[in-house]
């Protein structure tokens, strides 16, 4: 009994800021305002499907695949490393992965502008060795750069706390029954870190689809991605309507692919939803 | 058992209470707040006006004017004084988001001169106060530019292609390729924004980057030899970087003003005259201007500007261009068909 008005306070945060929230996101996605009167229409997604829209939601998802293909393949044995007896007991490293967070995910990303631009860092460096100038900013792989650096911590502590919790004497068994290393990496370790790694998926690909101030800042605006779309629509356009419709559709495709994803996370380590 | 059951309500609900409430705005009498655009204001002024007047200023920033309307439109906030550039002012009039403002309160009012008065976004002066004005121009790095600039076509110029900074606003952008063309900023002729729109994407290989306000330390640092920004920016970077020197195109380019507004909600309207009419005052509006690097409305603080600002034609565009130069208009719906070609614009890139 006391438990259910304790959540009382959590079940009016959900209705306010997310069930009523997104109910007025699809609501505004099905109308257009017609002299200061909203009526239903469909013509919001019509506009969502054109080339112009399609391109930038491609485009988003490919960069977002990218970046989470690389944090993976980063991330992984990083965490396995971390994980492993060695440095098991020194938390120094993990805390070495997080002290970055601490600092404003906007900054961070604004300093990349200055090590990667004509004059910064790098170019003068290979300036120095005599080394042609490398172009970088401005092009996709800055945006992948910048979503990486920003999102590879989401890949690493999940997987690394599966790993952490792994009982040791399963690995052991599979030691004693004349498994060698490749073997019990593959067939052991591998299978039971997959709820960390499909966390860390979802963690790493969600907020990258979605991003807009990476695509800014280090795209200079010409990787126009899906959020840049949306995020115009509701400032600069001010069509709330068409964004709302965008948003929508980018909505369901997040949640389409989390349930796909959630199918194979059977103990819900974090990024579960269904 | 009843008991320990109004507890956990009590303790549910105080929680919510202390949530609800920690929503609510902390605003006391004696307080204005101001929603500016960042870096747009010698926030000296603002202590210096508290300690005149014992008014608080709590002060909020916004990007771009589409960010100020969106947070205005949506009601959540109240500011008592905010400043917004024409075409805004004149689409929140019409939306009746505005209240009108009694310059009879304002005795520095006075001071602005009368060129700035009664223009077209507010044909009477009843809602706003000018305070700045401007132009948009191109920001050219000597050292990497030859040719004279005096004219939109060196974007278009293929010796400078990746040495090129495009403005990321879509009225701004769309609007120099409008002037190019010979166009008006504010054509409501389709076939000529397509035609605006074809050339920008013929442009898009010379085009480096599109930037936002980052474009200020790019130019500085020398990354670009060419970039479309607004006068009070160039002239902040060419005080860092005496290698660039700033033109306002032969074709002409947009004019623009920010005025001071005080929106429909404002709690301490008579505090934000008394804000407005400090900021009028020839002495604090030099100190501004000073800071911001923008033209001043004020004919009073002009007098008292070093005679090399005011011949610097960054600040003062010669008539003949002045002439040229068009103020925004808010388009109405029309506006959907500009975003439609900078959608189309920006998908090529």
């Amino acid at each position: 009994m006391k438990t259910r008005y304790l959540s009382l306070p959590y079940l009016i945060w959900a209705l306010v800021f997310i069930i009523i929230p997104i109910g007025l996101v699809v609501y505004y996605s099905l109308t257009v305002e017609v002299d200061g009167k909203l009526i239903f229409s469909w013509a919001n997604y019509k506009q969502a499907l054109t080339p112009s829209y399609l391109l930038a939601l491609w485009r988003s998802i490919w960069l977002a695949f990218v970046c989470t293909v690389i944090c993976f393949a980063l991330g992984y044995p990083i965490a396995y490393i971390m994980a492993s007896r060695e440095y098991a007991s020194k938390g120094f490293l993990l805390f070495l992965f997080l002290v970055p967070m601490w600092m404003n995910f906007l900054l961070r990303t604004y300093s990349w502008l200055s090590i990667l631009e004509r004059n910064g860092f790098i170019n003068s460096l290979l300036r120095l060795l005599s080394l042609p100038e490398a172009r970088i900013l401005y092009t996709d792989k800055a945006v992948v750069l910048g979503m990486v650096y920003n999102f590879l911590p989401f890949m690493i502590l999940p997987i690394h706390t599966v790993m952490k919790k792994m009982d040791s004497s399963i690995i052991e068994a599979a030691q004693d029954l004349g498994a060698n290393g490749r073997t019990v990496f593959l067939r052991v370790v591998f299978p039971l870190s997959i709820p960390g790694v499909v966390s860390g998926v979802t963690m790493v690909f969600m907020p990258s689809v979605t991003t807009f101030i990476i695509s800014k800042l280090l795209g200079g605006a010409q990787f126009m991605l899906i959020g840049n779309m949306i995020e115009r629509q509701f400032t600069e356009s001010r069509n709330w309507n068409l964004g709302s419709a965008v948003s929508v559709m980018l909505m369901v495709l997040i949640l389409t692919s989390i349930a796909i994803f959630t199918v194979v996370d059977k103990d819900g380590e974090g990024g579960a939803l269904f | 058992m009843i008991n320990r059951r109004t507890v956990t309500i009590a303790i549910a609900l105080l929680a919510l209470l202390l949530f609800v409430s920690a929503c609510g705005s902390a605003t006391s009498q004696n307080s204005i707040s101001v929603y500016n655009w960042g870096e747009y204001i010698d926030e000296d002024i603002l202590s210096m006006f508290t300690q005149k007047t014992g008014i608080e200023v709590v002060y909020d920033y916004y990007a771009n004017n589409e960010e100020m309307y969106a947070k205005i439109k949506s009601g959540g906030v109240n500011y008592d004084l905010c400043i917004p550039s024409d075409y805004m002012i004149e689409r929140m009039i019409a939306e009746d988001l505005l209240e009108t403002v009694d310059t009879s309160q304002i005795p520095n009012y006075a001071n602005i001169d009368d060129r700035f008065k009664d223009l077209a976004y507010d044909p009477e002066n009843k809602y706003s106060v000018p305070y700045v004005w401007g132009t948009v121009g191109i920001l050219y790095n000597t050292s990497m530019v030859d040719d004279p600039v005096d004219s939109w076509d060196i974007l278009w110029n293929d010796k400078y292609a990746n040495q090129i900074f495009m403005y990321d606003s879509m009225r701004d952008t769309v609007g120099v390729s409008l002037k190019r063309l010979g166009f008006s900023l504010n054509t409501r002729d389709v076939s000529e924004l397509n035609q605006a729109r074809d050339e920008l994407i013929a442009q898009s290989d010379l085009v480096r980057a599109i930037v936002g306000d980052t474009v200020r330390d790019s130019m500085i640092g020398g990354e670009a030899a060419l970039a479309v920004v607004y006068s009070g920016d160039a002239l902040y970077c060419i005080e860092k970087n005496r290698d660039l020197g700033y033109a306002v195109p032969k074709e002409g380019s947009n004019v623009w003003f920010d005025a001071m507004v005080v929106p429909k909600g404002a709690k301490n309207i008579e505090g934000a005259l008394k804000f407005i009419d400090f900021l009028c005052d020839p002495e604090i509006c030099l100190r501004n201007v000073e800071y911001i690097g923008f033209s001043t409305v004020n004919s009073e603080t002009l007098k008292l500007l070093p005679e090399e600002m005011t011949s610097d034609p960054t600040f003062w565009p010669d008539d003949e261009i002045y002439n040229r130069c068009e103020v925004f208009y808010d388009l109405g719906d029309f506006v959907g068909e500009y975003d439609r070609v900078w959608t189309e614009v920006l998908a090529s890139w």
